[in-house]
C-alpha cells in the first residue's frame, strides 16, 4: 500500500513562487495573507501614515520639521525598548504589569550609584540592568516554577517597585543626572558622517544578508523570495532610512552660531543594536523558536522536551531587563529620576506599542520590530495632540481608544485566522 | 517467550523475527487499583500490532510506560535484544521509541518543518539550520509518500486534520525510530482522512518500523493490523495474528476477556481463567 496520498486542501494556496511577474505575484500573495488575517506590520504603517498626514496639516510648521521628527524619537525611545521586553511576555500569553516601574527602580538604582555615591557611568549602568534581571528572576520564578498568574505577580510586582522607588529616591525628592555620558544617550546626536555611515552599515548588512539567504535557499533547491523581490524590499529600505537621515542630518538648532544641533540621535543606534540582536534572538536560535512553541502551545513545547519553565523565566528576565534599559533611556531623556520615573502611563504605552505593531495578546505571535512600529504611533499622537495644545484629558482619550483599535485588529486578525485556517 | 509460541501458535515462525519489544510480567499500581497485571506484550519491525481493549482496560496506561512517562512497577522490558529501563520520555527517545498522542501536541503557530524539529532543532555554530531542517522535512515526507501538503512552511494551523496526523507521525519518524506508537489516530478523522492515515500507518511499518496501534475501530484494525492484542481488566487477554481471526471473536474478548472460539489460538499468558 505505497500509493501517495492525495487529499484536497480547502484553502487557498499561496505558492511562494509562481509564473508571471514576480513582484506582482509577492505583492498578491501578501495581500492574501493580510485577508486570511495575518496583517503583519501593515496596521501599524497605515497608522503611521495616517497620524502624519493628519498632523502635517494641522500643524505644517511644527510637526514635520527635523527637530520635532528628533524629538519624536527621542520620546519614542524609552517606549520602545520596554516595549521589545514586553514583546517576549506577550509571546508567551503572560503579561508583565511592573515593566514600567520596573524601568524607574532600575533607573533610581543606577542614579543612586552614579550620583550618591559617585561610581563611575559604566558601573551604574551594570548595577541598572542587573536590578532589572534581578526583578525578571524574581517574577519568573514565582511565574514559571510557584505557577502564580502573570497578572498577579506582576500586578504584585507594579505596587511594590513603586514603594521601592520612592524608597530609594526619598519622598518627594529626585535623583539628578549630572553624568555627561548618561545624558548623552538619550539627548545628543552622532556626527552627521557617523549617521551616514550607520545608514550604510543596516542597509548593507540587510541587503548581504537577504541575498546570501536567498542565494542558499536555490542551490539548496528550496522555494525562495524571487530575486527582484527581495531587491525591491532592500531599495525600499535604503529609501525610507536614506530619507530619514538626511532629514535628521540637516540643523535643526535655532539658533546654529549658539550651539549646533544635527545628526542621528545616538539613542537610534541603541535601538537599532536591539532590534538586530533581540529578532536574531527570536528568530535564528532554538531559543527564540521555544519561545513561539511555548506561546503556541505549551504543553506541546513541554511534550518535545522543552524546558517551558526555564523558557519563561528567561522571557521575564529578558522583559525586565530591557525595561531597566528603557529606565535609562527615561533618565538620561530627563536628566532626573523622580518618583514618577517609568510610572504614569509608560507600561499601558509600551503594552499599547507592541500590540499596536501587531503582537498578540494570546500569546505566539509577535516581533521585535512591531515594538519599534508600535511605539512611533504611539509617540506620534503624544507629539502631535502636544503641538494642537490638547489637554492631557484629550491625550489619554485618544491614546486609549487607539489601543482599542489596536486590540480590535488583533482579535478580528485572529478570528479570520481561524475561519482560514492561518494563526 | 519466542515467537511462535506468543503470537500465534499455528503460524509458521518464517515471517516471525524477535520481537522488537518485548514486555514481560508487566504490572502498574495507581494507589490500590491494579492499572496492569503480569501483562505481557510483543511488537515486531516491519508489522503493525493493534492494541485494542475496551475503555479502562489499561491500554494508556502500557503506551505511557512504554514512552517512560509513568514507568511500570515491575517487569522486564526487553528492547531490540536488550534489557532496558525506561524511566523518562527523553530514554525512550534514546531507545528510538516514539509515541504520537491522541491530542496531537503541535504548535499551530508554527510551520511543518519547525513542528517537525521542535525541540531538536538542527543548529550550526547555534543558529538553526533551517535548509537542513527543511531539506530533512522533505525527505521524510517524501519518504512516507506523504504529497498533500503543498508547502511545509504553512504553518500548521492551516492543515487539515489528516494532514496534522501525518505531521505528527512524521515527527515520530524523522529521528530514525525504530518503534512508533499511534494512539488513537484516526478518532477524529472524516472517512478520507481515515483511509489518507491508515495508508500512512502501513507505510511506516513497510518501511520496516515497529507500528503499535491503539484503536477502537476494528475496521481500522483489520485494515492495517498484522496482530491483535487485546487488553481486558488489564490483563493482556489474547495476542493473536490478524489473518487467524474475525472481528467478532476479537469483540467477544473485548467485552469478555476471552472466545471459546479462539481459544486456541489464544496463549495461556495473562488470560483470564
Amino acid at each position: 500500500m505505497t500509493a501517495p496520498t492525495k487529499v484536497e486542501t480547502t484553502e487557498e494556496h499561496v505558492e511562494e513562487t509562481g509564473p508571471g511577474n514576480p513582484l506582482g505575484t509577492a505583492v498578491g500573495n501578501w495581500w492574501a495573507r493580510v485577508r486570511g488575517g495575518d496583517a503583519g506590520s501593515l496596521p501599524a504603517l497605515l497608522g503611521i501614515i495616517a497620524l502624519v498626514i493628519v498632523f502635517a496639516a494641522l500643524r505644517p510648521n511644527t510637526f514635520t520639521n527635523a527637530f520635532n521628527f528628533a524629538n519624536l524619537i527621542h520620546q519614542a525611545a524609552a517606549v520602545i525598548v520596554i516595549a521589545m521586553g514586553l514583546v517576549f511576555v506577550l509571546l508567551l500569553g503572560e503579561i508583565d504589569l511592573s515593566a514600567g516601574y520596573t524601568a524607574g527602580t532600575a533607573a533610581a538604582v543606577m542614579g543612586v550609584v552614579v550620583t550618591r555615591w559617585g561610581w563611575s557611568w559604566p558601573l551604574g549602568l551594570i548595577a541598572c540592568l542587573l536590578t532589572g534581571a534581578v526583578v525578571g528572576l524574581l517574577i519568573g520564578l514565582l511565574v514559571a516554577k510557584l505557577g502564580i498568574p502573570s497578572f498577579v505577580v506582576t500586578l504584585a510586582a507594579f505596587l511594590g517597585l513603586q514603594g521601592v522607588l520612592l524608597q530609594l529616591i526619598g519622598e518627594g525628592g529626585t535623583i539628578a543626572i549630572r553624568d555627561d555620558t548618561l545624558r548623552a544617550i538619550n539627548n545628543n546626536d552622532m556626527p552627521v558622517w557617523l549617521g551616514w555611515v550607520l545608514f550604510a552599515v543596516i542597509v548593507g548588512g540587510y541587503a548581504a544578508i537577504v541575498l546570501r539567504r536567498g542565494a542558499k535557499r536555490r542551490s539548496s533547491g528550496l522555494t525562495f523570495e524571487p530575486i527582484q523581490v527581495t531587491l525591491a524590499k532592500i531599495a525600499a529600505l535604503a529609501v525610507l532610512l536614506g530619507l530619514a537621515t538626511y532629514w535628521l542630518s540637516i540643523e535643526r538648532s535655532r539658533n546654529p552660531a549658539i550651539t549646533s544641533l544635527k545628526g542621528v540621535p545616538i539613542v537610534v543606534a541603541v535601538l537599532l543594536v536591539l532590534l538586530v540582536g533581540l529578532t536574531f534572538l527570536l528568530t535564528k536560535t532554538s531559543f527564540g523558536r521555544h519561545v513561539y512553541a511555548v506561546g503556541g502551545n505549551a504543553e506541546a513545547a513541554r511534550r518535545a522536551g522543552i524546558n517551558v519553565g526555564l523558557v519563561k523565566l528567561a522571557c521575564f528576565m529578558i522583559a525586565s531587563t530591557l525595561a531597566a534599559v528603557g529606565g535609562i533611556m527615561l533618565a538620561s531623556r530627563d536628566n532626573s529620576i523622580s518618583p514618577g520615573t517609568g510610572g504614569a502611563s509608560t507600561l499601558l504605552y509600551a503594552v499599547g506599542a507592541a500590540v499596536i505593531g501587531g503582537t498578540s495578546l494570546f500569546g505566539g505571535k509577535g516581533r521585535i520590530v512591531d515594538a519599534i512600529l508600535g511605539g512611533f504611533v504611539i509617540a506620534i499622537i503624544i507629539n502631535g495632540m502636544g503641538l494642537l495644545n490638547q489637554p492631557s484629558s484629550v491625550v489619554y482619550m485618544v491614546t486609549g481608544l487607539v489601543l482599542l483599535v489596536a486590540a480590535s485588529v488583533d482579535a478580528i486578525s485572529r478570528r479570520r485566522a481561524r475561519s482560514t485556517g492561518r494563526v | 517467550m519466542t515467537v511462535p509460541e506468543g503470537a500465534a501458535g499455528a503460524a509458521t515462525a518464517t515471517d516471525d523475527a524477535a520481537p522488537l519489544l518485548s514486555l514481560r510480567g508487566i504490572n502498574k499500581s495507581f494507589g490500590a487499583v491494579h492499572v496492569l497485571q503480569d501483562v505481557d506484550f510483543d511488537a515486531y519491525a516491519g508489522q503493525v500490532t493493534a492494541l485494542v481493549g475496551d475503555n479502562g482496560a489499561g491500554k494508556s496506561t502500557l503506551i505511557k510506560g512504554i514512552a517512560g512517562s509513568q514507568p511500570f512497577d515491575s517487569g522486564d522490558y526487553v528492547f531490540d535484544g536488550r534489557q532496558v529501563t525506561v524511566t523518562n520520555p527523553k530514554h525512550a527517545n534514546e531507545l528510538g521509541i516514539e509515541v504520537v498522542y491522541q491530542d496531537l501536541a503541535l504548535c499551530d503557530n508554527l510551520d511543518i518543518v519547525d513542528n517537525l524539529f521542535l525541540g531538536r532543532e538542527v543548529t550550526k555554530n547555534g543558529i538553526l539550520d533551517e535548509a537542513t531542517m527543511e531539506r530533512r522535512a522533505q525527505e521524510t515526507l517524501a519518504g512516507l509518500s506523504v504529497r498533500t501538503v503543498k508547502s511545509i512552511r504553512q504553518v500548521v494551523a492551516s492543515l487539515s486534520g489528516g494532514q496534522r496526523q501525518t505531521v505528527a507521525i512524521a515527527r515520530a519518524v524523522i529521528w530514525n525510530s525504530k518503534l512508533v506508537v499511534l494512539d488513537e489516530p484516526t478518532a477524529a478523522l472524516g472517512v478520507a482522512q481515515t483511509e489518507q492515515v491508515l495508508r500512512l500507518v502501513r507505510q511506516l511499518a513497510d518501511n520496516g518500523l515497529a507500528v503499535v496501534l491503539i484503536s477502537h475501530n476494528l475496521n481500522d484494525v483489520f485494515q492495517v493490523a498484522d496482530r491483535i492484542s487485546v487488553l481486558y481488566l488489564g490483563r493482556m487477554a489474547a495476542q493473536m495474528k490478524t489473518k487467524d481471526v474475525k472481528s467478532n471473536q476479537v469483540v467477544e474478548v473485548i467485552t469478555t476477556g476471552r472466545s471459546d472460539a479462539i481459544g486456541g489460538i489464544t496463549n495461556g499468558n495473562g488470560e483470564l481463567k
